[in-house]
């Protein structure tokens, strides 16, 4: 693989996700599940509601410990890794109380926290880097709203500015493009495969089958452990899609899971673009 | 006039009393407000009514056994909290239930001993040669600031100010953990001891707001301030400020028209607050009352200014 060759540590993978079982009271959520994504890549993780996207996300994060297995981000630690701010996350937004009362500087400011002293005093240092996150994301003129007053895309970006604060290698992306406009989707992946060269790791929580071809490196299809995982060439073929989403001759079936889908993203009022998992399941 | 206006506002500190539930309302109305900030953000309110109300078995032990109010009220608290947490952990009962089962379980053992304690006072006198001072339970219900004993406003002005200060200091990882707890802890915050510091911070809170307002309203101090600033700003900043502002008028003016009107001073308190609170429901500015009909009239005047322009051009 291209990716591997050139940096320091090349053998360490980003994230190395070692045969990991997590169950919940019994229930097992995902069995089995390994993943090493090296520096400098973006990996999507897809698969139906309830594949364990989020459960793996979460192991990933440390906010579920798995039941056999280990998860080790640079060769170290979740915990370590938490604590020298490593690992940053960009929330769903239906995750997120708009209603809060907090600015875009405010939020991306959070990013910097861990860096700061126990009382969170700003030096100018953080400021600086929260101004230049914002830029970055073309969210500089908005620094001073308030976070409802946001158009969904802006929401999206405020996040990510607080990700790049924190100058995390390792950036875990919930539903990056959930409810926002095709324009908006094209320049936040422009930007993500910047940091990509910059050698940044992002892992990509999606429904949004049609631009993971489009903008990830890798692909790991999940049904309750990874059916398969790789560079998007090879692994991310229809015989495989139909695996996750539970067989190509069952297209009834699979026509509705993406129709529950549409369902949730309009009641949560983000669905000004729709997963289109027919249209990919169809290639 | 200017002279009685005067004489009204300036009269009551020649009474020592007077002059210290003053110094006394405005600090417990400054540490309500910051904490009800954090309280109506993060959705505690029911949390903070059960606190309240699960104090008084603690208060009524500390009272038998001679040990500060603050301790026992304290202690009872994070117990009922403790148990709370770990009934909804092994029950399929939400957070309410939870919630409501055990602070009133904690409520009710509270006003048995109370009613038993002054035959548990005779004992522990006859057995122990120290007699319990007897607790009124009107006190530990509604508060009575204008009557509270020195060692009490002590104890008070101590709890109160430090939660006050803990509060301030924390204010920026409490409101994180508020906002997005999954960014503190992927950050390497301890999101566990930040629960725990906000908790404390509200029994606290409760504990020094006892003997002024009463377990049965306190859960109002902690809750209308930070509803009145969230309703004037969108800065977590201003609002800190603004709660603490309306919360201290309505303190100090709900002492003088206790003072005056010989009522309830927690009763006046509130009351006081509740006014504020609809006078800012009615005229904040944007999320307002009145805001929001203005701008509702503005748009419905601009749409009809559209269609008219439209009908011409087509005309």
């Amino acid at each position: 693989m291209m990716y591997t060759a050139d940096t320091p540590m090349a053998d360490t993978p980003m994230i190395d996700v070692d045969a990991i079982t997590v169950d919940y009271n019994g229930f097992v959520a995902l069995r089995d599940a390994t993943l090493r994504i090296p520096r400098g890549t973006i990996c999507a993780l897809v698969g139906m509601n309830g594949a364990g996207k989020s459960t793996l996300f979460k192991a990933m994060m440390g906010f579920v410990a798995p039941s056999s297995g280990r998860v080790l981000i640079e060769g170290a630690t979740v915990a370590a890794a938490q604590r020298a701010g490593r690992l940053a996350y960009m929330p769903q937004a239906e995750e997120v109380d708009w209603a809060f009362p907090v600015s875009v500087h405010d939020v991306v400011m959070m990013g910097r926290y861990g860096f700061m002293n126990i009382l969170r005093t700003p030096r100018k240092r953080d400021r600086e880097i929260v101004a230049g996150s914002l830029e970055r994301v073309g969210m500089a003129e908005f620094s001073a709203r308030q976070i409802g007053e946001l158009s969904g895309g802006q929401r999206k970006r405020a996040f990510l500015a607080r990700a790049l604060a924190q100058e995390a290698g390792l950036m875990l992306l919930d539903e990056p493009f959930a409810g926002i406009d095709a324009k908006t989707e094209e320049a936040m992946i422009a930007l993500l495969r910047e940091l990509r060269d910059e050698g940044r790791t992002m892992v990509v929580c999606t429904h949004d089958l049609a631009s993971v071809a489009s903008f990830c490196d890798e692909v790991a299809l999940l049904n309750r452990t990874v059916l398969a995982y790789g560079p998007i060439a090879t692994t991310f073929t229809p015989e495989n899609i139909a695996r996750a989403y539970g067989g190509i001759f069952n297209h009834l079936v699979f026509a509705q899971a993406g129709g529950m889908d549409l369902a949730t993203e309009a009641h949560v009022g983000h669905g000004e673009r729709a997963p289109e998992p027919t249209h990919a399941g169809g290639r | 006039m200017l002279e009685t206006l005067w004489h009204w506002v300036v009269d009551p500190f020649q009474f020592e009393f007077m002059v210290k539930a003053l110094g006394v309302g405005v600090l417990i109305g400054a540490v309500c407000a910051v904490l009800s900030c954090f309280v109506t953000l993060k959705g505690w309110s029911l949390m903070g009514d059960a606190l309240a109300h699960a104090v008084l078995p603690g208060v009524a032990i500390a009272y038998l056994v001679g040990a500060p109010f603050v301790i026992g009220a304290f202690i009872s608290g994070m117990a009922a909290v403790l148990l709370i947490g770990w009934t909804s952990a092994r029950t399929r009962l939400r957070a309410d239930a939870a919630i409501g089962i055990v602070f009133t379980a904690f409520f009710g053992l509270g006003l048995v001993l109370v009613s038993v304690m002054p035959r548990m006072a005779e004992w522990v006198s006859a057995r122990f040669g120290y007699l319990p001072p007897l607790l009124d339970i009107r006190k530990v219900l509604f508060g009575n600031l204008l009557g509270v004993a020195d060692a009490d406003l002590i104890q008070t002005a101590i709890v109160g100010g430090g939660a006050l200060l803990l509060a301030l200091l924390f204010r920026r990882d409490l409101l994180l953990f508020c906002f997005d707890p999954n960014h503190a802890r992927a950050i390497g915050l301890n999101t566990r001891w930040l629960y725990g510091l906000l908790l404390s911070l509200l029994a606290l809170t409760i504990v020094a707001a006892l003997q002024t307002i009463g377990i049965v309203l306190v859960v109002a101090m902690l809750i209308a301030p930070g509803a009145i600033g969230s309703l004037l700003t969108d800065r977590f900043d201003r609002m800190l400020l603004l709660a603490t502002g309306a919360s201290v008028v309505s303190c100090v003016a709900g002492i003088y028209a206790s003072y005056y009107l010989v009522a309830s001073t927690g009763g006046c308190i509130v009351f006081i607050q509740a006014l504020l609170f609809m006078v800012a429901l009615a005229l904040a500015p944007r999320r307002g009352l009145l805001a929001q009909f203005i701008n509702r009239r503005a748009q419905h005047n601009a749409g009809i200014i559209r269609a008219r322009r439209a009908d011409t051009q087509e005309g």
